[in-house]
């Protein structure tokens, strides 16, 4: 990464006035609002001015990654993000969507951090869906803070040198000889000094400086990056109620709906009576819902709808309806055979995606074969607020009100389907009760659209049930993942042949996508880092029956629970420890270009910049073990398991203590967790993200499964598809940050890269505990005796 | 017409008799810090106080709600417990969504005011009806304890 400038001579072009007209600091008593009654705590700024790139030619370009390399890209204005009061108030616009990682907290925070602005005083304004105004608005990938550092301290320090360039003009004084310091500057010399709220008006005046010349602070002037005392931005909001998600939008005479869906994926409507379900009080209207073909894109389902007055009436009205479905081509999609299937082609050759050496030769004059087969079932992301959306057409314009991780491919999918141009669709981005990938697919918002347009542009609310929730998503992908390694007469291995096979989340956009995809592989199959010299990957066909979509941290919890647990196999067959075992597996501390793996794609960012670094791998193995005091003596029935996983740039081990009683339970009195996510933008974040990774991976481990039959889902509410309460979750979570104090090293992501490592650890724990070993999940009830 | 007391004050409304006491808050009267999570009980999140005991509003009938008291989380910092909980869950920073916190803080709520001291299987007892999928539960955990002034308690 290039390293930043620290303080450079400022451009004394800067001081001279420039006035093209069009780029402002807004100020915000001139600003038009438009504040809709109904919808309180959702204020919208309007009137930007039309964006105008500061120096569009000033950086050659040769290979983009980040932020830069996104869809519609990134452009260097702190107007777009930052608005100043003429009473000094300051407005920070956050352009990601707020999930539960603390984004409305941790970007603006950085934007203040740069501006020099009291971060307590500071309004953050949410962005509706523009990425040509915002860049990037996709809020996956464990990438806001990994894209986006960057450019906010630049939104900070440009508009924090727009004002020093404001008051030195004021003052005649070179601005050399003036500072920034918590919404004031000052000229030290003689004293004065100036509120940001007088200088906002002519510093937006000013040209936007280049982002080569721009003063970014030097880290041990930080005043909130690093330090974790930001507190939570929407936190009080959130725990009185007052907090607005997407499920709790209410607009003027607006109008509820729920959906009928067909039960089976590319099944529809072949005729319905809805004469019971208009008889309903409070049932005003129903509406069929045309099916996509496929692919399913973010297209809705098609179906029947009811409106009412309230969400009740139209769940009741919706029970009342007779609809016949035809079920379509995956019908008989049924998860025990497909189990089968999946196996079948995990012991045949399939696609080669990585070979190193010859494996066969190496199996052949190995001393000790050891293979294992491991399963990982669909899973429903279940974000306590389920899919919902509101929207209202008006005079050629479509507002949405929407919690969406996607808010501009709502945009732009609302536009599609309404035949609107993008320009008059507006999507206002809520608060998400959760989102773990499921509101990256906007096929909710589309649904909303729709409805409004079929009630003449009245607002309609669509709110998904539970059990529409956990029918109808966009299904984690079910793999079977087989393994075959050879030791040699030391129990080191000298062969390693991997087969995954799973439904493609390209499958879901292309309907004869079979094999996983480069960012299905990168995530912690092709690119294994272990040092042995014949290594062979494969990928067999997978034919995906429903739609396949991202759940927090993707494929890589399928490649790490069998990778990671196949490991631990290993070590016991050759009788060695685990954790040195795979420290020497890992090999010695290198920084390895993830080309040279087959890796194209390692997270969207360069390879040089994040190779894969196996000396921070060991870090993390080596904390969590040290933490853990790895090989203290354990009762009877408790056992020590450890687990690594690199995904989303970020390194991570678990080392998990579980006790399984004479009954079979299962409890979890201690879970250790190292972390290296490179600098710590806002750590207290950092670590509430992998305390809740840890216990949606104990989740799924234990007691996660979407299974079909007859194309349907069998799970339909919480009795069903159970989630990890209290009483289950781990009684203690420590968390490890592996020191960072250089903040121009690369970030890592956070919030995604906690999950995969969980399963195989418990898994290798209940291994030590028990000498059962867990080879498919969800645990469930496999330790129960009797 | 059924007339319901919520956070001290009467309310009138006009729905079937059968409706959920959660909709009513928030599709009638705009109360909408009450959260739907499942509609079946299983979640917590639509937690409301019904003469001081923590009720589950998606599956209760506004008609079995009348005569009651009936306090929701935006009056629920009127209560000095509930002031405490709020604090504490702000001091620890529970949320993360946030989406199931109205009903965490409810439950927590109630449980301290029944039970100024729980234990660790008194506060799993008390909140393992409320899911968070976020997985704030050691927090919550320890923010309770904050908020009952106890630090550990063995159970």
């Amino acid at each position: 990464m290039k390293k930043l400038p620290d303080r450079p001579e400022l451009n004394a072009d800067m001081c001279e006035t420039a006035d093209d007209g069009s780029l402002y600091i807004v100020n915000i008593s001139r600003r038009a609002f438009l504040k809709d009654l109904a919808l309180t705590g959702f204020v919208l700024a309007a009137g930007f001015p039309a964006l105008i790139s500061a120096d569009e030619t000033a950086a050659p370009v040769i290979n983009k990654y980040g932020a830069d390399a996104m869809p519609h890209g990134w452009v260097d204005n702190p107007l777009v993000f930052i608005a100043i009061a003429a009473d000094g108030t300051v407005t920070i616009v956050c352009h990601r969507s707020e999930m539960g990682q603390g984004v409305r907290t941790s970007l603006p925070m950085v934007v203040a951090d740069e501006l020099e602005t009291d971060w307590q005083k500071v309004r953050v304004e949410q962005a509706p869906g523009d990425e040509e105004r915002y860049g990037n608005q996709d809020t996956d990938g464990s990438r806001s803070m990994r894209h986006f550092f960057l450019p906010m301290r630049r939104a900070g320090a440009a508009a924090r040198t727009m004002l020093e360039a404001a008051a030195a003009a004021q003052w005649r004084v070179p601005v050399q000889e003036v500072r920034a310091e918590q919404d004031h500057v000052l000229h030290p010399a003689t004293g004065r000094t100036l509120g940001y709220g007088q200088l906002a008006e002519a510093a937006a005046k000013l040209p936007v400086p280049a982002r080569e010349t721009l003063r970014l602070k030097n880290p041990a002037d930080f005043r909130y990056i690093g330090k974790g005392q930001a507190g939570i931005y929407d936190g009080q909001d959130m725990v009185t109620g007052r907090a607005q998600y997407g499920i709790d939008a209410r607009l003027k005479d607006m109008l509820y709906a729920v959906v009928s869906r067909p039960p089976v994926f590319g099944g529809k409507v072949l005729s319905y009576d809805a004469k019971d379900a208009l008889k309903v009080p409070g049932v005003l209207k129903v509406i069929e819902l045309k099916s996509s073909p496929p692919p399913a894109d973010f297209n809705p389902l098609g179906g029947i709808a009811v409106i009412a007055r309230n969400t009740w009436a139209a769940i009741q009205g919706r029970k009342a309806l007779k609809i016949e479905w035809e079920k379509g081509p995956n019908g008989s999609y049924d998860s025990v055979a497909y189990k089968a299937e999946l196996e079948t082609a995990a012991r045949k050759p399939g696609k080669v995606v990585r070979n190193n050496g010859d494996v066969d030769s190496a199996l052949k004059s190995a001393a000790k074969r050891v293979e294992a087969e491991y399963y990982a079932p669909h899973l429903a992301q279940a974000p306590m607020e389920p899919p919902a959306a509101t929207a209202r057409i008006s005079k050629g314009k479509c507002e949405i009100w929407a919690c969406t991780q996607a808010p501009q491919a709502s945009r732009e999918y609302v536009a599609k389907w309404l035949k609107l141009p993008e320009d008059k669709v507006t999507v206002h981005v809520t608060l998400l009760g959760g989102g773990f990938g499921r509101k990256s697919k906007p096929d909710y918002v589309i649904e909303a659209a729709l409805l409004s347009q079929a009630m003449n542009g009245k607002p309609v609310k669509v709110t998904w049930t539970r059990e529409d929730d956990l029918q109808h998503s966009y299904f984690h992908t079910v793999s079977v993942e087989r393994l075959e390694a050879g030791l040699d007469v030391q129990g080191k291995p000298v062969a390693w042949l991997h087969r995954t096979v799973a439904p493609t989340i390209s499958s879901t956009f292309g309907p004869d996508s079979k094999h996983q995809m480069p960012a299905e592989l990168g995530m912690g199959i092709i690119n294994v880092p272990f040092a042995i010299a014949n290594l062979r990957i494969e990928n067999p066909e997978a034919a995906a029956h429903t739609r396949i979509g991202w759940f927090r941290s993707v494929s890589n919890i399928p490649h790490a629970f069998a990778i990671q647990s196949f490991v631990a196999e290993l070590a016991a067959a050759a009788g060695h420890d685990p954790k040195d075992f795979l420290l020497d597996l890992i090999g010695p501390p290198r920084r390895i270009d993830p080309r040279t793996l087959g890796d194209t794609w390692n997270q969207g960012e360069s390879p040089e910049v994040y190779p894969l670094d196996t000396g921070r791998l060991r870090g993390v193995i080596e904390t969590a073990a040290r933490e853990a005091g790895w090989g203290r003596k354990l009762p009877k029935g408790r056992g020590l398991g450890i687990a690594a996983h690199y995904s989303f740039v970020t390194y991570i081990a678990v080392v998990a203590e579980v006790a399984v009683d004479e009954s079979g339970a299962l409890s979890m009195p201690r879970i250790d967790i190292a972390v290296d996510c490179g600098p710590q933008v806002n750590p207290e974040r950092i670590r509430s993200q992998i305390e809740g990774a840890c216990i949606m991976g104990v989740s799924l481990a234990t007691l996660g499964e979407i299974s079909f039959k007859e194309g349907a889902v069998m799970q339909d509410n919480f009795h069903a598809y159970q989630l990890t309460r209290m009483d289950d979750a781990p009684r203690e979570i420590r968390v490890h940050l592996l020191p960072t104090t250089d903040f121009d090293t690369p970030l890592g992501g956070v919030g995604e890269p906690g999950v995969p490592p969980i399963a195989p650890a418990l898994c290798n724990a209940i291994f030590v505990a028990t000498g059962q070993r867990i080879r498919q999940l969800p645990i469930r009830d496999q330790l129960r005796k009797g | 017409m059924t007339t319901l007391t919520i956070n001290g004050k009467s309310r009138h409304i006009d729905l079937p008799a059968d409706t959920p006491l959660l909709w009513a808050l928030r599709d009638v009267l705009g109360l909408t810090g009450t959260k739907f999570g499942c509609g079946m009980a299983f979640c917590g999140a639509c937690t409301v106080h019904l003469d001081g005991e923590p009720t589950r509003s998606c599956v209760t009938p506004v008609s079995a709600a009348v005569g009651k008291q009936i306090v929701t989380i935006e009056a629920i910092n009127q209560d000095a417990t509930g002031k405490k909980v709020q604090e504490a869950w702000l001091a620890l920073g529970v949320p993360q969504c946030g989406y199931c916190q109205s009903g965490q803080v409810m439950v927590a709520t109630a449980l301290l005011k029944h039970n100024p001291k729980p234990t660790d299987a008194d506060i799993d007892k008390a909140m393992s009806g409320n899911i968070c999928r976020c997985g704030t539960y050691p927090r919550i955990r320890a923010a309770i304890k904050q908020a009952a002034g106890t630090k550990e308690i063995k159970s």
